[in-house]
């Protein structure tokens, strides 16, 4: 995957911008999940990876060839994301917590129309509370919680990624773990 | 019951997967006898597996299309270098005329003067042409490095060069409305217009061969 990635990229490089749109296409929807669970919002999830992506783009000159795209690319998403949180205010802040469920408010009323099966209707609940819960973490914690449990990504990944020493990415999965139990734990 | 202060840290560890054998033995017996630490490592546990459950949330199907739309214009050499590609034969072909163009492109370097085409009934007022309302103009009208803005009726084309047009919803363009900025839309301009007066002077060529 790596390779192609960087073949296309050398392509834009030489400035075939056709070429960066299968690197939107491969990891478009990593970058989406990213921003979704951070923002909790579908809108502004999009908003923002495609600022991402755009960013990404006219930057890409400023990118090491020999490290990982994937790696590069998070950090420009999650930074925009940390950003976009932090810009909101106290007052927003309440709203966006209501926000946060957006995209599943809209899929349940959408799915309320062809009525779905009891179970469905109880695992959107619980998927609407998981998302508000992740977004009531501080940004610091929420952001290594998203890229490990969502992402998957491996410590050391991590810890490229958001620039940060290792230590300081497990003792903030630590907390953020702890602090999500003490949320979750009787759900 | 006061439990070891670091066995919360080994379930992180333990979580991590980066414990030593040694605590996590030291972490199983304690967890075996103990019901409280029993029950937070659950609650931990569970956390993880709710986080993970989360389901895939999909991108917009447009999502690609959307970002390439917003990515800034492509510098004109490469789609220049890709059509030629995919268009070798009329590359060759036009090869001809891009030679007999080729002066032009010194002409754009120097050519940053205003200037238009003369009318009887155009205003100019500093880098601006006006058709002024109710007036009809005749003919073709071409601006240079200046504005144009449409009150009244053009009986012709209107090609701006290098400027800006504003067609007011009282103005009316009979012709074409063409505008050229990059010195490649300029350098397409005269190909373009090169070929149409080739064109035309075969075509006025034929009837004196008739004679
Ligand atoms: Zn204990």
């Amino acid at each position: 995957m790596e390779a192609i990635v960087k073949k296309r990229i050398k392509q834009v490089l030489k400035g075939d911008q056709d070429a960066y749109a299968e690197v939107v296409e491969i990891y478009g929807e990593k970058v989406f999940q990213i921003c979704y669970r951070m923002l909790g919002n579908r809108h502004e999830a999009e908003d923002i990876a495609q600022e991402a992506f755009l960013r990404a783009y006219v930057n890409i000159h400023s990118f090491n060839i020999n490290l990982k795209f994937s790696s590069w690319l998070y950090r420009i998403a999650t930074n925009l994301c940390i950003d976009r949180i932090r810009k909101k205010k106290p007052d927003y802040y309440l709203d966006a917590e209501v926000a946060g469920t957006d995209g599943l408010t809209m899929y349940s009323q959408i799915a309320s129309d062809t009525s779905l099966p009891e179970d469905d209707v109880e695992s959107l609940e619980l998927q609407e509370t998981i998302q508000r819960e992740i977004s009531k973490l501080p940004e610091k914690y929420r952001t290594v919680i998203v890229l490990k449990y969502i992402e998957e990504l491996s410590l050391n990944e991590i810890s490229k990624i958001l620039d940060l020493p290792l230590g300081t990415v497990k003792t903030r999965i630590h907390r953020g773990r702890e602090a999500l139990r003490n949320q979750l734990r009787h759900v | 019951m006061k439990c070891p202060a670091e066995m919360i840290i080994y379930m992180h560890e333990y979580l991590d997967e980066e414990i030593s054998a040694e605590n996590e033995q030291e972490l199983r017996a304690h967890l075996q006898s103990c019901k409280e630490c029993q029950t937070h490592f659950h609650e931990l546990r569970k956390t993880i597996a709710l986080v993970q459950s989360t389901s895939h949330i999909n991108v917009p199907s447009d999502f690609t299309a959307k970002v390439m739309a917003k990515l800034p214009k492509e510098k004109r050499k490469v789609g220049f270098q890709r059509w030629v590609r995919h268009h070798p034969l009329f590359t060759a072909a036009s090869l001809f005329i891009v030679l007999m163009a080729g002066s032009l492109f010194s002409s754009w370097e120097q050519d940053h003067e205003f200037s238009v085409s003369k009318q009887p009934n155009l205003i100019v007022q500093n880098d601006t042409v006006i058709v002024p309302k109710g007036e009809v103009v005749k003919g073709d009208v071409t601006v240079k490095n200046g504005k144009i803005q449409i009150e009244g009726q053009v009986e012709g084309d209107v090609t701006v060069i290098n400027g800006e047009k504003y067609l007011a919803s009282a103005g009316q363009v009979t012709g074409e409305i063409k505008e050229v900025n990059a010195i490649f839309d300029w350098l397409w301009y005269h190909i373009k217009k090169t070929a149409t007066e080739v064109v035309s002077i075969f075509d006025q060529e034929e009837p004196e061969a008739a004679k």
